[in-house]
């Protein structure tokens, strides 16, 4: 029960924090329009209108990602600055369970990403969203995110040695929307590609909304989705493991 | 001799503080492999659209490229010196303004250009896009147009970031207005006229017209009018900007809004 409730007040204060954020709102919903809208230009100009849907679900998607590559890669960098790190790592609470709902909250703010891309559509371009199975699709857009959000903590963890670690998740925003075929089929892509694709939970998550709106599968990518996440946390909850045991043997919490 | 002191040193400091004294680990990421991705995810995108050649996104893409050093880094030198407080003393210096911002606006058109150069060769490299050897010259030029007038463009981020805590938010709307408007992946006939008419007066579109037609075979002689016209564009834009930034400093003075903005 109390591991429930920190990560639920945790969500809950992260997430507020980042509804109140101008780049997180300014930035995070307007880029997913911008790229619905290129994407609809270039597909109607190659002859392809009814792929609106798709391109305007795929913007969306990336716009998840965007946040989560960028905020929460930089996590713990961000906690050194505001100067509350060691008091959240001396904290009764396992790290992890502060961290995760943090880079959850984060990926969240992607709702609004959502919201205004599929409006966007209906308004301005009269795309209809389907709805084939409702309650996939309900399903589906708290999976996809939560997803999305532990792939940026496992992401933090990765680079959590860098003092640029925002940076170099802002480097991995394109890398991601190619990788997982948010904006077009993964076909396009090198087969070697593929393997990578498939270990991404925006690939997933992409299928489970697209399935759940026009039909298909959409239970299965929703599962796959949520084993991803179980990986993903695993392996950030390794990581960050060794890291604390590392800066706490060094001394090293606030320098690294 | 003081104004060209501000002028090379103060600009070359001020870029140096800007990626946190080169830091390579900010420099790469963001100027390197973020511009080649976005050249490729482009190029990936029009393939699956059935639109235009990989040729043609390489060189929107790069030549586009220009605005991140030359908006971000434009606005930056003003919100940095915010961030690390040395807005103040460095308005209540009597340095003179022109020589000041123009001085940080040299290594970010030289960035600017870099960037455009690392995007276009890693797009190419990784597309297999070929150019004629003949057109690399004149292209350079292109290259070094469009950089500039992105610059140019960057003074407006500049006067943003003097008057709004969070320019950046803006400075990202009017980066995604030149990938939306200038051409750089929607061919610019595909658009609607009223949206072709905001191309003409945002900078990269002039460049960028010079550049296909160049890798088209045009000589400079050929593309010399969309070159007068994009550093016409980048000049009324650094106009604008410099007027602005001048205006809202002295607002700023008599409102003492400089650190609460």
């Amino acid at each position: 029960m109390k591991t429930l409730r920190v990560i639920a007040v945790g969500w809950l204060i992260h997430f507020k924090i980042m509804s109140r954020s101008p780049f997180a709102i300014g930035v995070g919903a307007t880029w997913p329009i911008v790229n619905a809208t290129l994407a609809y230009f270039m597909y109607r100009a190659g002859g392809y209108p009814q792929t609106l849907l798709y391109a305007s679900l795929g913007s969306a998607v990336a716009g998840i990602w965007s946040m989560a590559a960028i905020d929460a890669s930089g996590a713990i960098q961000r906690q050194r600055w505001w100067g509350t790190l060691e008091l959240l790592v001396g904290a009764p609470v396992p790290f992890a369970l502060v961290l995760l709902p943090m880079a959850v909250a984060i990926a969240s703010a992607g709702i609004y990403a959502l919201a205004t891309t599929l409006l966007w559509g209906r308004l301005v371009y009269g795309i209809p969203l389907p709805l084939e199975h409702a309650v996939a699709f309900v399903v589906a857009v708290p999976v996809t995110i939560a997803s999305i959000g532990v792939l940026g903590f496992a992401l933090g963890m990765t680079l959590v040695r860098f003092r640029t670690a925002s940076h170099i998740g802002n480097s991995l925003e394109y890398p991601v929307w190619i990788a997982s075929g948010l904006l077009f089929p993964l076909a396009v892509l090198p087969a070697w590609s593929h393997p990578i694709s498939l270990a991404l939970a925006p690939t997933w998550g992409m299928r489970a909304l697209l399935h759940s709106a026009l039909g298909g599968r959409a239970w299965l990518d929703i599962a796959i989705c949520l084993g991803l996440a179980a990986a993903y946390t695993a392996f950030g909850i390794a990581l960050l493991e060794r890291f604390m045991d590392s800066a706490r043997r060094h001394a090293t919490l606030s320098l690294t | 001799m003081t104004n060209l002191r501000i002028f090379f040193v103060g600009g070359l400091i001020s870029y140096r503080a800007l990626f946190n004294w080169l830091n390579p680990w900010i420099f790469v990421p963001t100027l390197v492999v973020g511009p080649i991705f976005q050249v490729l995810f482009f190029a990936y995108l029009g393939r699956a659209a059935g639109v235009e050649s990989d040729r043609f996104y390489v060189i929107g893409n790069a030549l586009q490229l220009a605005a991140l050093p030359g908006l971000f880094a434009m606005t930056f030198t003003i919100t940095g010196e915010r961030y690390s407080q040395t807005l103040g003393p460095l308005l209540a210096s009597p340095a003179n303004r022109a020589v000041l911002f123009l001085g940080r606006a040299l290594p970010v058109s030289a960035n600017a250009a870099a960037v455009c150069v690392i995007a276009f060769v890693g797009g190419a490299v990784l597309l297999h896009v070929t150019l004629p050897a003949a057109s690399l010259p004149a292209l350079a030029v292109v290259i070094a147009a469009t950089a500039v007038s992105c610059t140019g463009f960057g003074f407006l981020g500049g006067a943003i970031g003097l008057r709004i805590r969070d320019a950046i938010v803006l400075i990202n709307l009017l980066d995604a207005a030149l990938l939306i408007f200038c051409g750089v992946n929607i061919p610019l006939e595909s658009l609607p006229d009223w949206m072709r008419a905001v191309g003409e007066a945002l900078p990269v579109t002039h460049g960028l017209a010079a550049a296909r037609e160049i890798a088209d075979g045009a000589t400079l002689g050929d593309v010399s009018h969309l070159l007068l016209a994009e550093l016409a564009v980048g000049a009324a834009y650094a106009a604008v900007g410099y007027a602005l930034l001048r205006y809202l400093e002295q607002a700023a003075r008599r409102n003492a809004s400089l650190e609460t903005a």
